[in-house]
């Protein structure tokens, strides 16, 4: 379960990133945040957030049209 | 902000970008603004120059404008197919206007940021905003018309920052 959700659906390119960034930004480290989005660019996306700011993607996946993604903040 | 070691000011060795915005229609604002805001989030010093036709994008009230005119690419999706528009049909008083609204109303329906929206993400996110001086002299712009947080300088000030950049970009 994660330490918190952020409900992304039908925005686009680049709100579920910031969206996140915010998120994650009042967050402690260690925790994680849920991601659920609509918007298949946010595969890539939140793939590279990941590799650039240190955070860790601990699943990634697709259920029906939702792409829900689970980053715990380690940076 | 307490936590905050993903970036943003002061965060002396994090990567850095520049861009330099020269303009200031609708759909011209959104690749500098969402770069802007994405590389922030990511933890990237950034610093915006406005100069020409971007400087307007500082003003605390935008009306932002798109244009067909002159630009062939600039297909809408309408009934089920694209379609581009004539100059000749461009030229026609209100069709400026007529696009802009089409287009807001697709930004809306797709749920892709407003670029007030952006702008406001890129100045909770420390974004360093310069408006050009020499822009703000030859066109008559006043600083008390444009939102707070800004800077003004002039191509040494951009120059200074864009040395040290990791990235630098001309939009």
């Amino acid at each position: 379960m994660a330490d918190q959700t952020l409900d992304a659906k039908g925005l686009n390119c680049p709100l579920p990133i910031l969206r996140a960034k915010k998120a994650l930004k009042d967050m402690a480290t260690g925790q994680t945040l849920e991601i659920i989005a609509t918007d298949p660019g946010s595969i890539p996306d939140f793939e590279a957030f990941c590799r650039t700011t240190g955070n860790q993607m601990l699943e990634s996946k697709q259920d029906g049209n939702l792409y829900k993604f689970l980053i715990k903040r380690t940076a | 902000m307490a936590n905050e070691s993903q970036g943003g000011a002061g965060a002396s060795n994090a990567k850095s970008m520049s861009i330099i915005v020269t303009k200031g229609s609708l759909d011209w604002a959104y690749p500098p603004f969402i770069l802007a805001t994405t590389a922030a989030a990511m933890g990237v010093d950034v610093t915006m120059f406005f100069t020409f036709y971007g400087l307007p994008l500082l003003l605390k009230k935008l009306d932002l404008q798109v244009t067909p005119l002159g630009n062939p690419a600039m297909k809408m999706p309408m009934m089920g197919m694209h379609m581009g528009m004539p100059n000749i049909v461009g030229m026609i008083p209100g069709v400026d206007a007529a696009a802009s609204r089409m287009m807001k109303n697709l930004i809306k329906k797709k749920g892709v940021a407003s670029i007030e929206e952006l702008r406001e993400a890129a100045v909770e996110s420390d974004v360093k905003m310069i408006a050009c001086q020499m822009t703000m002299d030859l066109f008559e712009y006043d600083l008390k018309d444009m939102i707070g947080g800004i800077q003004l300088g002039g191509a040494a000030t951009y120059m200074e920052g864009a040395l040290k950049a990791d990235i630098n970009l001309y939009i």
